[in-house]
């Protein structure tokens, strides 16, 4: 099996002119091309009224997604990275406009003004650290956060991704949906490797009844319910506090305690780690002097 | 590039509260034209900064805007031709964006604004 693109280089160097050279060259890599873009449009769910739309192209690379939306009529602007790809999608005469951009360093769009964006085979990248500078949980999160902004009320985003593995997926669709974004994944064959396509579907604005997609799980459920017995715990260490009348000096040493740490692991959780431990009985307590 | 994306995009940097409209700096334009749609125009009108639009036609040598306009005006169909003009035919091939407040600028390749930061802008 060949190594995955995201392993190899970054985009920027990855998709080289070689590299670029094969979107228009192969008819394979066209044709799935279209295809992905086909559903994603029928997953943007646009009203049929015939009018036009303006959309954005997430990653449009040498525009062949951008063909298909011109072909249903759509204005569209397409953003990508890589400076070769882009000289492509000039070649080729696109009819959308074209920016280089980092998704990663946010859309930088004004708020309220796409009618939807889709994306094919280009959200993954943002969970690459190719750089010492880029951190991949705060990359999605300033792509998401901008993406929000720039689409309008009641509009939707299809991403499709590659996820390398299962908690890649879960990052970035948590991502997402920490950024206000509700709906959640679509994933077609799901029985064939080969053919199994993952389509990260959101929404804008409040969930509606007409969205019938699964919404992401256990986000917040784990921190409720250990909630009420941490307040126990809390009242019992006050009482013993007050028993020993500790001096001041004392109590600058006994370090940030138990509701610090709480907080500092409730933060973390916020901020989409998965490696918290758990809280439990031992969360924030002395270690014994000796073992 | 066209205006209609001059008139979304706005300053990426980080600090900069007021990135919008960029300023532009043209050497070389060029006209392509394309199928006139008054549906999409009469669509995308309400989401316009028409000043912005206005004022980036004018430093593109297009003077066919109206100062103030009025949903009204677009069943007129000569201001509709003058608006499909300015928004979707004029490209952008040569020159560059300039943030309004930082005074950063991204330049314009082959139609194509580099809008890429650097480090320390992120």
């Amino acid at each position: 099996m060949s190594l995955r693109p995201e392993r190899q280089a970054p985009p920027e160097f990855f998709y080289n002119e070689t590299e670029a050279r094969k979107y228009t060259t192969s008819s394979r890599i066209i044709d799935i091309q279209a295809k992905l873009t086909e559903r994603a449009l029928e997953l943007l769910a646009l009203p049929d009224d015939g009018v036009p739309r303006l959309l954005l192209d997430i990653g449009c690379g040498s525009g062949l997604s951008g063909e298909t939306l011109s072909e249903h009529g759509h204005q569209w602007i397409g953003l990508d990275i890589s400076q070769s790809m882009l000289d492509i999608a000039l070649e080729r005469e696109t009819e959308g406009d074209l920016l280089l951009s980092d998704i990663g360093q946010g859309l930088g769009l004004r708020p309220g003004t796409m009618d939807g964006a889709i994306s094919i085979s280009a959200v993954q990248w943002l969970c690459n650290a190719d750089k010492s500078c880029n951190h991949p949980r705060t990359r999605l999160k300033q792509f998401f956060g901008s993406l929000y902004k720039c689409l309008a009320r009641g509009a939707r985003a299809v991403l499709q991704i590659y996820p390398e593995n299962a908690p890649q997926l879960e990052m970035i669709s948590a991502a997402a949906l920490r950024c206000g974004f509700s709906g959640g994944l679509v994933v077609d064959y799901p029985h064939s490797t080969r053919a199994k396509k993952y389509f990260l579907c959101l929404m804008c604005g409040p969930p509606s009844t007409s969205t019938s997609l699964p919404k992401a799980k256990g986000l917040d459920r784990g921190s409720e319910s250990e909630g009420s017995s941490d307040a126990d715990e809390e009242a019992g260490t006050v009482d013993i506090l007050e028993r020993k009348r500790p001096s001041k000096k004392q109590k600058d040493k006994k370090g940030k305690g138990r509701s610090w740490v709480l907080k500092k692991k409730e933060q973390r959780r916020h901020r989409g780690y998965t490696n918290v431990p758990q809280d439990t009985k031992y969360t924030g307590r002395k270690r014994k002097s000796q073992f | 590039m066209r205006l209609i994306t001059h008139n979304m995009l706005s300053c990426n940097i980080k600090g900069v509260t007021n990135g919008y409209p960029l300023g532009i700096e043209a050497s070389r334009l060029e006209t392509k034209e394309s199928e006139l749609n008054p549906e999409f125009l009469r669509k995308i009108f309400p989401k316009l900064e028409w000043k912005a639009l206005r004022d980036a036609a004018h430093s593109l040598g297009l003077n066919d805007l109206p100062e103030h306009v009025e949903p009204s005006m677009l069943e007129d169909a000569d201001f509709l031709k003058n608006f499909h003009h300015a928004l979707l035919e004029v490209h952008l091939e040569e020159g560059a964006l300039i943030c309004p407040e930082t005074g950063r600028r991204f330049p314009v390749t082959k139609g194509v604004p580099n809008m890429l930061l650097n480090e320390d802008e992120v």
